[in-house]
């Protein structure tokens, strides 16, 4: 990041006048500064400052959105650590779904953009191409894995019967459903991995080389030099798709018919629960409150991430962190 | 690329053939990879052109037997999806000006002009990047429904005007590799901030500005978790939410779902092949500046 300039005004030789227009002119440029700054300053008091303080304060309330808006305390919390069945699930669902699908995307995702980093012929075309489930998103694809994933007449449990595999159920099969939806997720690796590319293609080939004198084989130049070299991309990829990975919800929404949970409610992620109580039963204060304790939960994993960032990752150099 | 010195030693010979031999390895990953990404897509078009009565056959097949093509015309017909579309286009297109045209004047703000705070602020605008969603989500609904933005474009369109962080950050990022000096010229020809921005730093930017507009285009055109909010009457419905009223009412006609589905990405596949250098490099531009 660029250093501010320290917008000091000489006095000694100088006279108060020049002093002064000086100091006008720097103070219209700021003006001119903040003009410039406005939309987003507004756009971030009314739209994300605003509404975080009104949620919070909602969410000791019995807020429904057209009459009531008491102060019950704590009333809301307690409901939901005490008397919702559902809240445990969708944490459950919801801390499964971010455990298993965001280790298993990240390394896919190193993985796949160490292969595309690699001088073999058509590179361009083979990027291209895993790019673009990435670019596919939306109702359509989910509605094209609901046909994939058919268990009878869907294409994975096909293939799979081509190599002697009798497939799940998937999206009948409560203890399949979230595989499902990591299964669809990985098809999309490919944003990901062009972050990775990017920073791949920044490392220095003067420590390949070096590592090559050495006897280093490629496990090894892999271990040792990509993998330290890229670890801050990684815990960029890491905290961005853990904040992502809480908030699933359209594919639930969309693949349940309307968020009704799937079988066995093994699909009520968070989001769908917290979605449902504020839209369907209008209970919004409670849904506000669910809000918080997701919002804490992620501040809290991103905190331990900051935290342990410096054991891992490596900044070449004297890099800013 | 690094090549092992070509003196003809034994060792690098054999360092040569094993890199054929990891080069071949890598182009069959590659390609068995691509044939897992693009079957599903295969798999969309193939199901769309195929009969009820083929899709329920077991084994299924990968090349339709017949191809109904009609089923095309059938399923534009069966969801008033004329409407929807325009609907989606509208608010795309203004999505996308509004994107552009806030993101690229609140970057050069933050780019080239000195003001007190411009750091902290900058900082600020980064921190919302880590803000859930969901703790905005009701309070905006609230909001727009209070203001009589229910059942309007308003609510999915109005906030693409006040910036986004992303954005901000792609294009600050861009703007600062344009040297001031640059700007100093034109500040001595007499022109001020709101000109430079305009003449000189947007058609100076337009790579970064592309991948803007084809980032937002992508985000407005798939967005459903907003038209499903603040969208009930129908006559405002996006394709997005077309698509998941129309498998509600024909629960296993995946034929015409697939239709549907493979039309409302059709505009986004067209998009990504015409632009896929701006996609591409759009990200790599931001992840150039992270590491």
């Amino acid at each position: 990041m660029e250093t501010q300039v320290t917008t000091e005004v000489r006095t000694d030789t100088k006279t108060n006048k020049v002093k002064k227009r000086k100091m006008s002119l720097e103070k219209k440029e700021g003006l001119q500064g903040y003009i410039f700054i406005a939309p987003w300053l507004i756009g971030f008091l009314v739209l994300t400052a605003g509404p975080m303080l009104f949620s919070l304060y909602a969410s000791f309330t019995n807020y429904d959105i057209t009459s009531r808006m008491d102060f019950i305390g704590l009333k809301n919390y307690i409901r939901m650590f005490t008397n919702d069945d559902l809240f445990w699930i969708s944490l459950k669902n919801t801390l499964y779904y971010v455990a298993i699908s965001v280790p298993i995307t990240t390394a896919g995702a190193v993985l796949l953009a160490v292969l595309l980093n690699q001088g073999v012929r058509g590179m361009r075309i083979y990027r291209t191409i895993y790019y673009l489930p990435a670019v596919l998103s939306g109702v359509g694809v989910y509605l094209l894995w609901m046909q994939l994933l058919n268990p009878s007449s869907g294409l994975v449990n096909t293939v799979l019967a081509w190599i002697g595999i009798t497939g799940p159920a998937w999206l009948f099969d409560p203890n399949w459903t979230k595989p499902a939806l990591i299964l669809m997720k990985l098809w999309s690796l490919g944003g990901g991995m062009l972050l990775y590319l990017a920073s791949l293609q920044g490392v220095s080939n003067s420590l390949y080389e070096a590592a090559e004198l050495d006897g280093a084989n490629s496990f090894r130049k892999f271990v040792h030099i990509t993998l330290p070299m890229i670890t801050p991309v990684i815990f960029f990829d890491l905290v961005t798709s853990l904040i992502g990975g809480f908030q699933v919800f359209q594919e639930a929404y969309v693949m349940t018919t309307g968020g009704t949970g799937g079988p066995a409610n093994s699909l009520v992620f968070f989001n769908l629960h917290m979605f449902n109580k504020a839209f369907k039963v209008f209970d919004m204060g409670y849904a506000m409150a669910m809000s918080w304790i997701l919002f804490v939960v992620v501040l809290i994993i991103t905190l331990i991430n900051l935290k342990l960032a410096p054991r891992w990752v490596h900044y070449e150099g004297d890099d800013q962190k | 690329m690094r090549n092992p010195s070509k003196k003809s030693s034994s060792y690098f010979k054999s360092a040569k053939t094993r890199k054929k031999i990891s080069q071949t390895i890598i182009t069959f990953l590659l390609l068995l990879g691509s044939v897992i990404i693009l079957f599903p897509v295969w798999w969309m078009f193939a199901t769309s052109l195929k009969s009820m009565t083929e899709i329920m056959q077991y084994p299924p097949t990968f090349i339709p037997k017949e191809w109904h093509f009609e089923n095309y015309l059938d399923t534009w017909k069966a969801a008033p999806f004329t409407g929807y579309l325009l609907n989606t286009l509208f608010i795309t297109v203004c999505v996308v000006f509004g994107n552009v045209v806030a993101n690229s004047f609140i970057a050069y703000g933050f780019a080239k002009i000195r003001f007190k705070g411009r750091n902290f602020l900058f900082a600020a605008v980064l921190a919302t990047m880590m803000i859930p969603g969901f703790v905005t989500m009701i309070p905006h609904y609230v909001m727009y429904s209070k203001l009589g933005w229910l059942n309007t474009y308003l609510p999915l369109i109005v906030p693409s005007f006040f910036g986004s962080a992303f954005f901000i950050f792609l294009l600050r990022q861009f703007f600062l590799t344009i040297p001031n000096e640059l700007i100093e010229a034109a500040k001595i020809d007499g022109a001020n901030h709101f000109y430079i921005w305009l003449k000189i730093m947007v058609p100076l930017a337009k790579p970064a500005i592309a991948t803007v507009a084809i980032f937002s285009f992508n985000g407005a055109w798939n967005d459903f978790l907003g038209p499903i909010l603040y969208i009930t009457d129908e006559s405002f419905y996006t394709l997005q939410i077309g698509l998941q009223v129309f498998k509600g009412q024909l629960e296993t006609q995946w034929n015409y779902l697939m239709a549907g589905s493979l039309l409302v990405l059709l505009p986004v596949v067209i998009l990504f092949f015409i632009f896929q250098r701006y996609f591409i490099e759009g990200m790599n531009l931001t992840a150039g500046s992270k590491g």
